[in-house]
């Protein structure tokens, strides 16, 4: 029966393939394609194998960065995620039940705040609360006589990794809020009734409803805030440009800056590439954890 | 386990009438906390906007955490000649809405083909489109800077707006198409009993249905194009053509970058996000209170 609807929709999909093999297929088969060569961006691109993943390999920074991307996963996908996961529930179920849906929603809107903020704006922001002489932080600090605390946040190697985690919490939050309160909305008002019927406190309820019911949400959010840790380049251009001395540095800027600062176009694609083979193994990681997850709920 | 024991007394009288009453002491526990957290990553916005309007002296002599003395505005008048931010912010503006109106009708086609349709291959196309929504632009950019360059699209916006609008309609196709997954059969059906075609059914039924989840597509994709960097800064190189954020994400840790001037510069960066943030905040509740009548 499903056979009968399958036919004629084929002709829906022409312009968005074509489209995506123009600006994605092409430049990713190149990238693929360049990353064994030397090439410095002009002139015939020289074919050398797999010398720049060897080289890869024994570089520090290419491992440095790739440790980092852990720490921002962790910041950018998984505090955020949980503690979204948690914040939605209470401001749908809780807040919106005992003081009102407006409450509600200026709680949700201001915790949304940072994400409509132009990564660049963020930067401007974070790197001068930050700054170790005038910044608002340590400022702060020295007012309420902790300036022991006060530190050069994103200038010194031991903090400026942990301070870009924090800035990402705070950026990203919001967005697991407002993708897990839309999908709260599916949920049968009398799924909560019958749960208060039989006594189920809160975090029974937010258990047994909330975290089953609200599982797609969940796992596009986690996938797509995982990518984007992954991905994570704004931020670190404009906070720290990978620095002091690589101590943020990510793959991403790791390949910009081999691109377009020191020419080395097929070193850069190399790191690309393997930037991506990572990303497209775990998708499918996601893709089978999601599609057992459908299975198991029909 | 414990749920035999909650289950057990049975309550009188309607459970949802007074619900409030019973958590009266953790009420406010839970709302300060939340308030507590939402001061928290307001307070540096609130920072920059007291610091954007006070006079180098008075930040000088007060530090960044004193209310000004009096309004300066200067620092900001100057900043916005200075860069010509009324050209940014319509680039900005053009660009975003181009991609997200594209991005929306890309990905509605595509998602009616492989969530309704459910095509032939229809795994593979989903799995293309999560691979092209996960894929980091540094793999795309540098053929695309030297495609672009040969079809003299490099430092113009249009090759922005292409670019996007596909890379957009990724994310938007793999949303939307598992939202058509459980589109209900019936509407079809009764659509096709009526002799709709399948672009009528499209056009009349499913995008009027699935307009709340369209609009909150609409507001990530022109929120996500207006904060989006790494491309414009590569793409837009000349004046003319740079976005908001590549205006002020270059012009950082400039020597003529003061406190007050960076804070002014943040700040005009800031409102017209703002600006958006109220009115699709609108549209975003409009869209979710419009879901939850089925």
């Amino acid at each position: 029966m499903n056979k009968s609807r399958s036919r004629g929709y084929g002709v829906f999909l022409i312009p968005g393939v074509l489209a995506s093999v123009a600006v994605i297929v092409v430049p990713l088969v190149m990238t693929v394609g360049i990353s064994f060569t030397r090439w410095p961006g002009i002139g015939t691109p020289e074919w050398i194998g797999f010398d720049n993943y060897t080289r890869l390999l024994h570089d520090a920074n290419f491992w440095a960065s790739f440790g980092h991307i852990l720490s921002l996963i962790v910041a950018m996908a998984v505090i955020p995620t949980l503690l979204g996961l948690l914040l939605a529930a209470v401001l749908f179920d809780y807040v919106a039940k005992v003081f009102g849906n407006r409450w509600a929603s200026l709680l949700r809107s201001g915790l949304y705040l940072p994400q409509v903020l132009p990564v660049a704006v963020t930067g401007i922001v974070w790197g001068w609360i930050l700054h170790p002489s005038y910044g608002a932080l340590n400022r702060i600090l020295d007012s309420v006589g902790l300036s022991s605390l006060a530190r050069n946040w994103l200038g010194d190697p031991k903090y400026a990794l942990f301070s870009v985690m924090a800035v990402m919490i705070w950026f990203q939050l919001g967005y697991p809020i407002v993708m897990f309160m839309s999908g709260l909305q599916r949920i049968d008002p009398e799924l909560y009734e019958a749960a208060d019927l039989d006594g189920a406190n809160w975090w029974q309820r937010f258990r047994a409803i909330t975290v089953h019911m609200i599982r797609p949400e969940f796992y596009v959010v986690l996938v797509t805030t995982t990518i984007a840790a992954l991905k994570v380049f704004g931020q670190i251009f404009v906070l720290t440009r990978g620095g002091p001395s690589n101590a943020t540095l990510v793959p991403s800027y790791f390949a910009f800056k081999n691109f377009f600062e020191k020419a080395q176009v097929g070193y850069g694609s190399a790191i690309s590439t393997v930037l991506t083979v990572i990303i497209v193994v775990l998708a499918f990681v996601f893709l089978r954890l999601q599609t057992r997850a459908d299975r198991s709920v029909r | 386990m414990t749920a035999t024991a909650t289950r057990s007394p049975v309550r009188s009288g309607p459970p949802a009438a007074r619900p409030a009453r019973q958590w009266r002491p953790t009420r406010f526990v839970v709302l300060m906390a939340l308030l507590v957290l939402l001061l928290l990553v307001v307070a540096p916005l609130l920072v920059v906007a007291v610091n954007a309007v006070k006079s180098p002296a008075d930040y000088a002599a007060n530090g960044p955490l004193s209310l000004p003395r009096s309004l300066y505005w200067s620092g900001i008048v100057d900043f916005w000649n200075r860069v010509d931010f009324g050209r940014k912010l319509w680039n900005s503006f053009i660009t975003s809405a181009l991609v997200a109106v594209l991005g929306v009708a890309l990905s509605v086609l595509n998602a009616y083909a492989l969530g309704i349709g459910r095509i032939k291959g229809r795994v593979w196309f989903l799995v293309f489109f999560l691979v092209a929504n996960l894929l980091p632009q540094e793999v795309l950019v540098y053929p695309l800077y030297y495609l672009s360059k040969s079809l003299h699209l490099y430092d113009s916006l249009i090759s922005i707006v292409i670019i996007f609008t596909v890379i957009q309609s990724a994310f938007g196709t793999y949303l939307l198409s598992s939202v058509y997954a459980e589109f209900p059969t019936e509407l079809l059906d009764a659509a096709a009993v009526d002799g709709a075609g399948k672009w009528r059914t499209l056009l009349r039924v499913v995008v009027p249905v699935s307009r709340p989840t369209l609009a909150v597509l609409f507001t990530f994709f022109f929120i996500w194009t207006w904060n989006e960097f790494f491309l414009p800064l590569i793409f837009l190189i000349s004046n003319d053509n740079q976005t908001v954020p590549v205006a002020l994400g270059v012009l950082q840790g400039d020597r003529l970058m003061d406190a007050t001037t960076t804070s002014a510069s943040a700040l005009i960066g800031i409102l017209p996000a703002m600006l958006f943030f109220l009115l699709f905040q609108r549209t975003l509740t409009r869209g979710i209170t419009a879901g939850a009548i089925k």
